[in-house]
């Protein structure tokens, strides 16, 4: 008879690394995103050319690959990271990536007479940004950051390769000394759908929470 | 005579290879009332947009108010592009209403007009809420400072607008066509707004309308523009009653017969 318990201990152990990996790895995403998608609408020619290689970079190449050249590649350059580092940088980059275009296309989504209002009643841009289009760009972003921040938490199990015990990697140990499949693919199976429903849910409340009383505003 | 509050002096506004504007020049003396009219194309909301500093000017000279609008002058003396912090003084001079109103939909009233007093000039809060209170009250909504835009109707909305761009005390009013989005009965408690402000105030004010009737009755001078130049300009009674340019009179039989009165 398995110690099933001890086992599962393993997985759950697993899954603290797992989340811990997603949400760091969120918020370098969220950051990057903010940097990049607003670098793009920059008016300097070269804060937008900067943004749109950083997306295209990290959107065009795999991640699994990112994250062999920041893990095993930097350090030959003497830039050494450990293996939890070097999976928040890469995770977080590139999810940030996606969600530059996001931040990108909700800001243009504002209407152009929004940009007007706000210099005929002469705020600078950054008064501009900070009070009038994030604020209406904000709840368009929302739904894709909740599917980037869930894709973000799918793509941790890649960080097993560079030998960091997440969620699917315990998996794979137990499997490994136990001989059974079943039992702990279907224990991480139900804690990612777990995490990933309540990533979804908490983007939904605070969704409703910021746009209360803007009923029917986009009409 | 004062010097003009407005000079515009040859100005050229092309947008790729066309010319919207061909070397205008007009000037507006403090305090007057101006009505721009013509067919639509014919420049005059472009005036406006650049003097609000929403287009830039492919040529030409603006003076607002002694001071160059586009242009400073470097340490030498020589007229050079303004920057943005020069612009922003210039701003602090001009308001402008917009057709479309562009309320801040997630802001409510009261927030709208005292938004930019507070972020601009540093005005304590209660005291542009008690600034905009009385604006809200001369443009008769001040019961609905905490409604949020979606819920006023258009001569609400932009009623607001005019409070929220009189909030900043410009010396200067621009107003785009902004009976034009409005509902026909909706039309004449916006017009009855600037009525007042024109009468109460000594503000310098520059509408384009197709509001002749209140233009007749409002402006202290009516320019007639095509195709980016002023055709024709006068107190509106010459204006209106005794056109001479056959441009002019042209537009103004097509206007009669589309239902507008003069």
């Amino acid at each position: 008879m398995t110690d099933w318990a001890g086992y599962i201990g393993l997985i759950i152990d697993g899954a603290f690394v797992t989340l811990s990996l997603t949400l760091c790895g969120s918020a370098v995403a969220l950051v990057a995103a903010f940097l990049a998608g607003l670098g793009r609408l920059s008016r300097f020619t070269a804060v937008r050319a900067l943004a749109v290689t950083y997306v295209e970079f990290f959107r065009g190449t795999s991640i699994f690959v990112q994250l062999f050249w920041v893990y095993f590649v930097l350090p030959l350059f003497d830039i050494s990271l450990s293996p939890f580092q070097a999976g928040v940088l890469v995770l977080g980059l590139n999810v940030g990536a996606y969600g530059a275009e996001v931040v990108r296309g909700a800001i243009k989504s504002v209407p152009r007479e929004q940009f007007e209002a706000c210099i005929a009643l002469n705020f600078t841009q950054y008064q501009r940004m900070r009070y009038i289009i994030l604020p209406q760009a904000l709840p368009l972003m929302l739904p894709t950051f909740g599917n980037n921040a869930i894709e973000l938490l799918k793509a941790t199990a890649v960080v097993s390769l560079i030998s960091l015990s997440d969620m699917t990697f315990q998996a794979q140990i137990v499997r490994a000394q136990t001989g059974n499949t079943f039992v702990p693919f279907l224990t991480i199976l139900v804690l990612y759908f777990i995490m990933s429903t309540v990533i979804s849910r908490a983007i939904g409340l605070y969704e409703k929470r910021i746009t209360r009383g803007l009923d029917g505003v986009r009409s | 005579m004062n010097k003009p509050i407005i000079r515009l002096d040859k100005i050229v506004k092309a947008y790729g290879t066309h010319t919207v504007l061909d070397g205008l020049s007009m000037d507006v003396k403090a305090g007057e009332k101006i009505a721009l009219i013509g067919p639509s194309g014919s420049g005059k909301t472009t005036i406006l947009r650049i003097l609000m500093t929403l287009e830039s000017i492919s040529g030409g000279t603006i003076e607002v108010d002694g001071d160059y609008l586009y242009h400073m002058k470097d340490a030498s003396g020589a007229l050079v592009p303004a920057n943005e912090a020069h612009m922003h003084r210039m701003r602090e001079k001009i308001g402008m209403v917009f057709q479309h109103f562009n309320l801040f939909p997630h802001k409510n009233v009261l927030d709208n007009v005292t938004l930019a007093p507070i972020l601009t000039k540093g005005v304590a809060r209660a005291e542009a809420e008690k600034r905009a209170m009385e604006l809200l009250e001369m443009v008769g909504l001040a019961d609905k400072a905490r409604h949020m835009p979606a819920q006023l109707s258009g001569g609400q909305k932009q009623r607001v607008a005019i409070a929220r761009a009189l909030a900043l005390s410009p010396k200067i009013m621009l107003f785009d066509e902004v009976t034009s989005a409005l509902d026909p009965e909706l039309v004449e408690e916006v017009l009855n707004v600037m009525r007042r402000l024109g009468e109460e105030t000594d503000m310098t004010m520059l509408l384009v309308t197709h509001e002749m009737g209140f233009a007749h009755d409002f402006a202290d001078r009516v320019l007639f523009f095509d195709r980016g130049r002023i055709v024709e300009e006068g107190p509106p009674d010459a204006i209106f009653r005794n056109p001479k340019e056959e441009r002019t009179q042209n537009f103004l039989r097509k206007i009669i017969a589309a239902g507008h009165r003069v």
